[in-house]
């Protein structure tokens, strides 16, 4: 069915992409504290999107997918940049960095 | 043969480089591995002949965004080894959720295949004979224009957000006050003295000007400026 000129075969792609997005995920649970890891793990989920995307328009032979993929990494590097200006302005305000203080902000 | 050798290399180069990141102790480590799995990421787009893509990549994500994340790391003062006080309690959580997520992932990639119509319908079919910056650019200004223009409208309200997030008035820093400037009269800062030839310190003492008129509330009050 693949139509398009992929060297490698689809599947091993997407394992690697799956196995990326897992541990993103991972490093989500594990870094719980540290917001900068959280988002650097989002970068990593994300990367793995854009792996499966650039792997599925390869082996369709569908430019849209690569497209989509340059859509992901717009957006990816808008959110890093919003979310470390958030930490930078929260670090300030309160002098750390963990995640598990905000809840304090509450009222 | 070889280019599965090199798939495998990157890949495993790649997955490495990403459990480095998020078990790294320091996070500078983290960033840098980061950087190393971008790259990895790279090759494999170049692998799968997305060129533009792969060398977008690098320039986006190692030029810029791994470079802001480490700026953001040294910049901030943070006791690092607090930030990992609950390493060991969230592992195993973790590990339960992410192996569960992989053994979904594994169970849909063992059993898909491509609908029998896919190949029909593609949005844009890949065209043999250009190469790929060519194709990409082919589609992104004609089909996709609008989601073009409104990436770009994206990265302005990131670059807006950020800016306001960060930004903060220094007390230290002289602005222009457009509004002082143009209430000053010459009769506020210039005065004229006939003095006696050969006359000077030792006659007049330090003469020292009156003060300027206030005219704006205090905390805006810088004098000397102008």
């Amino acid at each position: 069915m693949a139509e398009g000129a992929l060297a490698v075969g689809l599947g091993s792609y997407l394992t690697v992409s799956a196995i990326l997005l897992v541990l993103g995920v991972f490093g989500i649970f594990l870094n719980r504290k540290n917001v900068i890891v959280i988002l650097m793990s989002i970068e990593l989920i994300l990367l793995a999107v854009n792996i499966n995307l650039v792997a599925f328009s390869a082996a369709l032979g569908d430019m849209a997918g690569q497209v989509f993929a340059m859509f992901v990494l717009t957006v990816a590097a808008a959110e890093a940049a919003i979310g470390l200006a958030i930490v930078v302005v929260y670090f300030r305000n309160r002098g750390s960095i963990e995640v598990e203080d905000v809840t304090l902000m509450k009222g | 043969m070889i280019i599965h050798l090199f798939f495998w290399l990157f890949s495993a180069v790649l997955l490495g480089s990403a459990t480095m990141v998020v078990t790294s102790r320091n996070p500078v480590h983290s960033v840098l591995f980061l950087i190393l799995a971008f790259i990895n990421a790279s090759a494999l787009f170049l692998i799968a002949g997305a060129e533009f893509l792969a060398m977008i990549l690098v320039i986006v994500y190692v030029g810029a965004v791994a470079v802001l994340f480490l700026f953001v790391v040294m910049m901030l003062d943070v006791d690092f080894v607090a930030l990992r006080e609950g390493f060991q309690k969230y592992a195993p959580q973790g590990g339960i959720i992410g192996s569960v997520l992989f053994v979904e992932l594994l169970s849909v990639l063992i059993g898909w295949q491509f609908a029998p119509d896919a190949p029909a319908l593609r949005l844009s079919q890949m065209p043999g004979n250009v190469t790929n910056t060519r194709a990409i650019g082919d589609v992104l200004y004609t089909h996709y224009v609008f989601l073009f223009e409104m990436a770009g409208l994206i990265l302005l309200v990131a670059m807006i957000g950020a800016i306001v997030l960060t930004h903060r008035q220094s007390t230290t820093a002289r602005r222009q006050n457009i509004s002082r400037q143009q209430q000053r009269q010459v009769s506020d800062t210039l005065e004229v003295l006939t003095l006696r030839s050969g006359a000077g310190v030792q006659e007049l003492g330090i003469y020292r000007p009156k003060a300027a008129p206030v005219l704006l509330p205090a905390h805006e009050h810088d004098e000397g400026e102008h």
